[in-house]
């Protein structure tokens, strides 16, 4: 009886696994195919393959890098600058959009209905126009809306707004590595107040004010560095300068460029509906019940939300999010459209043309964007997992 | 492993690009013209234009393409398919514009190219000549108060195109003048104009020809103004893919033939009735003496069609670029025999 039944089992799981043999055996011929093609027909046409082009200079100039570069660096140095830049706006994007997301999602659940109609027209104004419209819109409109340098909005005499980006203050520090170990130090101060907190708690059922304590220790601690650790911080103002009868720049300071603000704010504006909604189905996941068995031993209304109405709400909110903040960052893609100097407009865009090698850049773009993602999708998954309901 | 899994990803995306293009396009070295079969056999011609730049390649509402790089395709067809008009015409950007040709999905490229060592030699593309001989400008607000490029002072902004020569000569020009600047590049030309327009940067940089044709879409054109200095050479002319040289031939020659045609004197209306002249070169021209199209396998009338539904180079540069308002001064693009530089070897 029991020999019948292995030997069942046996065939069974063959049966699985020749398809399995069969499908990956075929997509390895269909790469292989491929290959050999792309050889000969390179081949044909005298196209080298290589990637020695990565090392030469690269000869043109980016407007806006995080990093130093000019034309005299490489094309694998145009490749980090473009890939610093994307990260950049996806970053900036991901937090507009998360806050705002939030935000939205919470109005819309609102009791006071003027709240919640427009939280839910702004959801179907933007969610529905499609995202390279509102980049052109918040581009061009911004363009045109904003004044001339020598006109420039001026906010006390140390930032100014104009057609030619926002300039703000630049930071000059001294001892900056001091105020930084600092910052660190009350990091960790805080996470041992944490533990401390959570220790007391489950004890003794004392409630330590961890958020206050935290927020004494973040701003205190740095503090203390300027007035005896001899940290210092001045900062370098942006001047007008004029170039010629009309033309005027601002030299000095940071300089924002239009083309990241208007980016940043059409990727947030347009994932902050979706991630809205993720919030509003999170929150109305939550069973009714849950919220009234709190309320009934005597939570407060933010302790509900805290404690109990988010951890779950969390866990139906954290997946669909994540696949936001992929697709925002796979959107910064379109940046090229308005010559914010991201990887596509940088690497895929230029420096494709000044080399000619379409399929070594195509292909290191990709893979770059996959990596990018999977990174998300990684944080992503272990923060899901976090928060997962945990057995015990 | 992980390496090797990661060349494998690599090389099968890579290979996917290509395999788009099939497998057309002649071997290097070989008599017979793959691409000459290919186009005989779709009964048009694969050519490759701009999305849009007056007088070189532009289409009206109907869909019709007009321009001086238009009639080098339509050269192409009237030699080849013996009709001009059989030409299906792929609008490109600068990014897309290689690519598309080595992989064959058009056999001609005429858009407004600028002939450069790296691009004739590297990327698997032969340049066949020059039908506009240009060169980089700067266009800027005339109330500025620059007139000269001796005017730029660091700090200003300059807006242009991407994946193009134009971004490369902007920086060697700057750096030599040692002048700071801020670059802003867009994928397409309309933008460019619109950032311009909207005080985005102090000034506009690319071919002379392009500023001039762009100025036109400004919302004042009057307002602004192209400054002299030219700071760089920019001869535009149509691109074959390598490895087919009877096909690299017939289009060298059709432009060749446009040029030479107006050199005679021979153009559209009087080209028929110019098969009994004296001249030897006219009657070459005209295919009344000589066998010159059966180096690459065309019948001897193949110029005739040329002239006759083409015209010659100074009939297509008038009615596109003079007769517009573009460029109506034809500068270096005159010929030799008029203080220009237009001179092609002889077709004998």
């Amino acid at each position: 009886m029991n020999f019948k039944n292995l030997k069942l089992n046996l065939s069974n799981k063959n049966k699985d696994l020749i398809p399995q043999i069969l499908t990956v055996a075929f997509l390895i011929l269909v790469v292989i195919y491929f290959t050999i093609n792309a050889q000969s027909n390179m081949g044909n046409r005298g196209i080298s393959f290589g990637f020695g082009f990565l090392s030469q200079e690269s000869s043109f100039d980016i407007t806006f890098s995080l990093i130093d570069y000019d034309g005299s660096h490489t094309y694998a140095r145009a490749f980090l600058v473009g890939l610093l830049n994307t990260i950049l706006v996806s970053a900036i994007g991901i937090f507009f959009a998360t806050i705002l997301g939030v935000t939205i999602g919470i109005a819309r659940l609102s009791q006071n209905y003027l709240v919640a109609k427009s939280a839910e027209w702004y959801v179907e104004i933007f969610r529905n126009i499609p995202l390279i419209l509102q980049i052109f819109f918040w581009y061009f409109a911004a363009l045109r809306a904003l004044p001339l340098t020598v006109d420039s909005i001026n906010f006390y005499d140390i930032s100014f707004l104009n057609v030619k980006g926002w300039y703000v203050p630049k930071f000059v520090w001294t001892n900056f590595s001091i105020f930084i170990y600092s910052i660190i130090f009350a990091f960790i101060l805080i996470y041992f107040l944490a533990k401390y907190a959570q220790i007391q708690r489950d004890k003794y059922g004392k409630q330590i004010p961890t958020l206050y304590i935290s927020i004494l220790l973040i701003i205190g601690l740095p503090f203390l560095t300027f007035l005896i650790g001899g940290v210092s911080l001045s900062f370098e103002i942006p001047e007008l300068t004029q170039l010629s009868k009309t033309v005027y720049v601002y030299r000095g300071g940071v300089s924002i460029i239009p083309e990241l603000i208007s980016l940043a704010l059409a990727l947030s504006m347009y994932t902050a509906t979706f991630i809205a909604e993720n919030v509003r189905a999170g929150i109305l996941g939550v069973s009714k019940g849950q919220k009234e068995a709190a309320a009934s031993i005597g939570l407060t209304k933010g302790q509900i939300l805290k404690l109990v109405v988010m951890p779950q709400a969390l866990r139906i909110i954290i997946p669909p999010t994540t696949n936001q903040y992929l697709n925002l960052t796979k959107n910064s893609s379109l940046a090229a459209a308005i010559a914010y100097p991201d990887i596509v407009l940088v690497f895929a865009g230029t420096a494709l043309m000044q080399t000619g090698r379409a399929i070594e850049i195509i292909s290191i773009t990709m893979l770059t964007y996959l990596s990018l993602s999977l990174s998300i999708s990684v944080f992503m998954n272990w923060y899901n997992k976090k928060m997962a309901i945990k057995e015990k | 492993m992980i390496k090797s899994i990661k060349t494998w990803i690599l090389v099968g995306f890579a290979s996917l690009l290509l395999v788009a293009c099939g497998q057309s396009g002649g071997g290097a070295g070989s008599k017979k013209s793959k691409t000459l079969d290919n186009t005989k056999k779709a009964g048009f011609v694969k050519c490759g234009v701009s999305q849009g730049l007056p007088g070189f390649s532009n289409a009206d509402e109907a869909g019709n393409w007009t321009g001086i790089d238009v009639d080098v395709c339509r050269a192409v067809a009237a030699a080849v398919l013996g009709d001009a008009d059989k030409v299906k015409y792929t609008p490109l950007s600068a990014k897309e514009r290689f690519t598309a040709l080595t992989s064959g999905e058009i056999d001609v490229l005429a858009r407004n190219t600028t002939w450069t060592l790296s691009r004739d030699a590297d990327i698997g593309l032969t340049f066949v000549g020059v039908n506009f001989y240009d060169g980089q400008g700067f266009m800027v607000r005339k109330a500025s108060g620059i007139n000269s490029v001796n005017d730029f002072r660091d700090g200003i902004s300059a807006c242009t195109n991407t994946g193009t020569t134009t971004e490369l000569n902007m920086r060697d020009f700057f750096n030599s003048k040692n002048i700071k600047y801020e670059p802003i590049a867009f994928e397409k030309a309309d933008e460019v104009v619109q950032a311009y327009d909207a005080g985005r940067c102090d000034t506009y940089t690319t071919d002379k020809s392009g500023l001039a044709a762009q100025r036109t879409k400004l919302s004042n054109p009057d307002e602004h103004k192209v400054l002299p200095e030219t700071i760089s050479k920019e001869p535009l002319g149509p691109v074959v893919r390598q490895g087919d040289s009877v096909w690299e031939d017939i289009v060298r020659w059709s432009l060749n033939t446009m040029i030479e045609a107006e050199e005679y004197g021979v153009n559209s209306s009087n080209a028929s009735s110019l098969k009994d002249s004296d001249n030897p070169a006219i009657k070459r021209l005209v295919g009344a003496e000589g066998e010159l199209g059966a180096a690459f396998g065309l019948d001897n009338d193949w110029s005739l069609r040329i002239i006759e539904q083409v015209g010659n180079y100074g009939e297509s540069y008038k009615k596109h670029i003079a007769d517009t308002g573009i460029l109506p001064n034809r500068g270096p693009n005159e010929l030799w025999t008029k203080g220009g530089i237009l001179y092609v070897p002889p077709a004998r």
